[in-house]
C-alpha cells in the first residue's frame, strides 16, 4: 500500500513537472548587435514586458560584446543547440548570418529580424521600427528646420557597410531630390565608425571642409553625440545644428547645450516588445508571416506583412528641448 | 667608439627621419587641403593626439623590457567608465579627486599585470591579453551595459581637458607635463635607464644586480596608471562613457610605438621617437577626414601610409651585424 501511494505521489510529481515544463515552454532568444548599447537595452525591457504578458515565455537576452557578425554566428550556433523556441534578431550583417539562421529554420525554430534585417532568405519576418522612407523623410525634415530651409548639410554615419544606416542615407538622398527641397545641398556622407573618437575627427573634418555647414545628420547615436560635441568644443553652436537619430538619455546633455535642437527615435520598448509578441505568435502557430499576412501583437495592435516579409511597427518621434527631459531616464 | 655609442647614434638619428617624414606629409596635406596646415587646426591635432601620445610612451616601457601590454586600451575603458560613474555619483567632488582616482585606479589594474607577469612569471602577451577581456568584461559589470551620458556628469568633470590654460586646453597640458616626466625618467634615473638593459640583455642586466622583477613590475604599474589618467580624459573630452570606449585602439598605441623606432624585441627606443610616432598616427588620423576621399579608400590609405612610414624607418637604419672586434682593429687585419 505503501508502495502504491509513494508510486502515485511520484508519478504525480512527474506529471505536474511535465506540465509545468509545458507551461514554461516557450523560450525566445532576442539577439541584438552588441551588449551595452542603450537602445537595446530598452528594446530588453519591452521584450521582458511581452514576455510577462504572455505568460509562459522565457525571454533570453544575448549579443557578442563587441557589433560583429562573427559573435552573433557563434551565438546562434549556441541557441540552435540548446533548442529555443524562436530567435529573434538586430543583424550585424543583412548576409552573413544567413546560413546560421537557415540551420535554426531547418530545425524548426522561429527566426525574426527586427531593427537590423537579415535578408529575405535568411529569416521569417522583419519588423521595422519604422518605415524607412518615412525616416528618412523625418531626418530631412529636422535639417531643415535647423537650416532654415536652405544651405548646405552633411551626413555622419556609422560604418560604411551599416546596413540600416545605409537605407537611411538613400532614403534621404531621395527626398532631397523634391524639388520643395532643392536648396537643401547635401554635400558629403563621412562615417566614424560608430567611435567617438572617429566620428568626432570626422566632424571637425567637415567643419573644416565646409565652412558654411549648416547642419550634420547622424542617424546612429555614438555619432550624434561626437558631432555635438565637436559643434560646442569648436564654438559653433548656433551656426552648425546636429540632428538626427538618438536616444533621449544620450541627447539630453546636447539639447540643452544648444548644439541639438531636435532629434528622431522610435520607441525601442515598443520595437522589443512587437518583435518578441510577433515571434511568440509564430513559433506558436496563432499566425504566419507570408505576405499579406497579419500578426496581432497584443497592445501594439497589429502588423502588417508586406512583399518581402518585412513589417512596420510605427513612425519615429521627435524629441526636442520640450519633451527630451521626460525621456531621459526611461531609456 | 664603442659598439653602445654607435647604437645610440643610430637610435638617435630616427627622429630627424620621422620628423622629416611629418614634415613631408603636412606639405602633402597642405597641397591637397591648404586650410588644415595652419596653427588652429595643427594645434588641433596636437590635442587630439594628446591621448595617444601618452599611451605611446607607458607602452614603450612595456615593450623595451621585451614585454607587451595589449590591456591599455581595455583599462582606459574600465578606468573611464569607473570614474564617469564616480562623477555621476559625487557630483560635488573636486576634478582633482576624479584624476586622483583615475591614476590610482589605473595603478591598480596596471599593477594586477604586473603581478602576473613579474611575480609569476607568465608571459605578458598571456596575461595581457586575458586581462584585455577581463578588464572590458568588468565596464559592463560596473556599468550594468548603460552609458553615462553628458547630462548625467558634473560640468566641471567634462569641461576640464578642452578649458584652456595659456590659450591651450588642459588636455594638451596634461601631455606636455607626462611626457617630459617619461623622458626625464627614461634618461635620467637609475630605474629607467635599466629597461634599456632589461631588454637589450636580460641576463647582463641580472648579473649586474638590476632588481628585474620588482623593474618589470613598476613599469606595467605605471603602464596602468598612465592608462588610467588617459580613461578620464577620454571620457571626460567626448563627454560620454559607453562600454565600447577606445575598442582595439591597444593596436594603435603599438604601431605608434613601431613606428616611433621602438623594437618589438626589447631593449631599442626613445620617447621622443615615440611621441613622434604617435603624432605621425594622430595626423593621418586628423587628416583623412578633410581629404574628402572614400571611407573605403581611406582605411587602405592610412594602413598603406604606416607600412611605408616603417619601411622607410626600418631600411635607413638596418641594424648591423654585432662587432665582435673593435672597428679599428678589424681594418687594420
Amino acid at each position: 500500500m505503501k508502495r502504491i501511494i509513494s508510486l502515485a505521489v511520484a508519478s504525480a510529481a512527474i506529471f505536474a513537472s511535465v506540465a509545468s515544463a509545458q507551461a514554461q515552454d516557450v523560450r525566445i532568444a532576442m539577439l541584438v548587435k552588441n551588449l551595452g548599447n542603450g537602445f537595446f537595452d530598452a528594446a530588453n525591457k519591452g521584450g521582458q514586458e511581452a514576455a510577462d504578458e504572455l505568460g509562459n515565455v522565457e525571454l533570453i537576452f544575448t549579443a557578442p560584446t563587441a557589433p560583429t557578425a562573427e559573435g552573433q554566428i557563434e551565438i546562434i550556433n549556441n541557441l540552435i543547440a540548446q533548442n529555443v523556441d524562436a530567435i529573434v534578431i538586430s543583424a550585424n550583417d543583412p548576409t552573413a548570418l544567413i546560413p546560421a539562421t537557415q540551420r535554426a529554420m531547418a530545425r524548426g525554430i522561429t527566426v525574426i529580424s527586427f531593427d537590423s534585417g537579415i535578408a529575405q532568405e535568411g529569416r521569417q519576418m522583419q519588423l521595422n521600427p519604422s518605415n524607412n522612407e518615412l525616416i528618412g523623410v523625418k531626418q530631412i525634415q529636422m535639417a531643415s528646420d535647423a537650416a532654415g530651409g536652405s544651405g548646405e548639410i552633411a551626413i555622419l554615419s556609422a560604418t560604411a557597410q551599416a546596413t540600416n544606416q545605409n537605407i537611411w542615407i538613400d532614403e534621404m538622398r531621395k527626398e532631397l531630390a523634391n524639388a520643395n527641397r532643392s536648396s537643401l545641398n547635401l554635400v558629403d556622407v563621412v562615417f566614424g565608425d560608430d567611435q567617438s573618437d572617429k566620428s568626432y575627427q570626422e566632424a571637425l573634418g567637415l567643419f573644416a571642409r565646409f565652412p558654411d555647414l549648416k547642419v550634420i545628420i547622424a542617424p546612429t547615436t555614438v555619432g550624434i553625440a561626437a558631432a555635438a560635441q565637436a559643434v560646442r568644443d569648436e564654438d559653433l553652436v548656433g551656426k552648425v545644428f546636429v540632428t538626427g537619430l538618438g536616444l533621449p538619455s544620450e541627447m539630453a546633455g546636447h539639447v540643452d547645450s544648444g548644439a541639438v535642437e531636435s532629434f528622431a527615435i522610435w520607441n525601442p520598448i515598443d520595437l522589443g516588445y512587437t518583435a518578441t509578441y510577433a515571434a511568440f505568435q509564430i513559433a506558436q502557430g496563432n499566425a504566419t508571416a507570408e505576405p499579406g499576412d497579419s500578426i496581432p501583437v497584443g497592445r501594439m495592435g497589429t502588423l502588417s506583412i508586406g512583399d518581402t516579409g518585412e513589417a512596420a511597427m510605427a513612425e519615429p518621434f521627435t524629441y526636442d528641448a520640450s519633451n527630451v527631459n521626460d525621456f531621459k531616464d526611461i531609456f | 667608439m664603442t659598439a653602445s655609442d654607435l647604437r645610440a647614434l643610430l637610435t638617435r638619428r630616427r627622429e630627424p627621419a620621422l620628423a622629416l617624414l611629418i614634415v613631408v606629409l603636412v606639405v602633402l596635406i597642405g597641397i591637397r587641403a591648404p586650410f588644415f596646415v595652419s596653427i588652429d587646426s595643427l594645434s588641433g591635432v596636437l590635442t587630439d593626439t594628446s591621448i595617444l601620445m601618452m599611451l605611446a610612451c607607458a607602452e614603450m616601457l612595456v615593450i623595451l623590457t621585451r614585454g607587451i601590454d595589449l590591456s591599455l586600451a581595455a583599462n582606459v575603458a574600465f578606468t573611464g567608465m569607473a570614474v564617469a560613474l564616480l562623477s555621476m555619483s559625487y557630483p560635488e567632488l573636486p576634478v582633482v579627486a576624479y584624476i586622483v582616482s583615475a591614476l590610482l585606479i589605473g595603478l591598480v589594474l596596471g599593477a594586477f599585470n604586473g603581478f602576473f607577469v613579474a611575480i609569476i612569471g607568465i608571459p605578458p602577451i598571456v596575461v595581457t591579453l586575458g586581462t584585455l577581456s577581463m578588464f572590458r568584461g568588468l565596464v559592463f559589470v560596473i556599468s550594468g551595459g548603460e552609458w553615462v551620458n553628458r547630462h548625467e556628469m558634473p560640468d566641471i568633470y567634462q569641461m576640464f581637458p578642452m578649458e584652456t590654460f595659456l590659450g591651450l586646453p588642459h588636455l594638451l597640458w596634461v601631455a606636455v607635463t607626462v611626457i617630459p616626466m617619461f623622458w626625464l625618467f627614461m634618461n635620467h634615473t637609475k630605474a629607467g635607464r635599466s629597461l634599456y638593459a632589461i631588454g637589450g640583455n636580460p641576463q647582463a642586466a641580472r648579473y649586474v644586480g638590476i632588481p628585474i622583477e620588482a623593474r618589470l613590475f613598476m613599469v606595467y604599474a605605471i603602464a596602468g596608471m598612465i592608462a588610467g589618467l588617459c580613461g578620464y580624459l577620454w571620457t571626460a573630452r567626448f563627454a560620454v562613457a559607453y562600454t565600447e570606449i577606445a575598442i582595439g585602439f591597444e593596436l594603435v598605441v603599438i604601431a605608434a610605438c613601431v613606428i616611433g623606432g621602438v623594437s618589438i624585441a626589447g631593449g631599442v627606443g626613445t620617447i621622443p621617437g615615440v611621441v613622434l610616432g604617435a603624432l605621425f598616427l594622430g595626423l593621418i588620423a586628423n587628416a583623412l577626414p578633410v581629404m574628402g576621399w572614400s571611407p573605403f579608400w581611406k582605411q587602405a590609405i592610412s594602413g598603406a601610409v604606416i607600412l611605408i612610414a616603417v619601411v622607410l624607418n626600418s631600411r635607413s637604419h638596418k641594424r648591423q651585424g654585432k662587432l665582435i672586434v673593435r672597428r679599428d682593429e678589424a681594418t687594420a687585419s
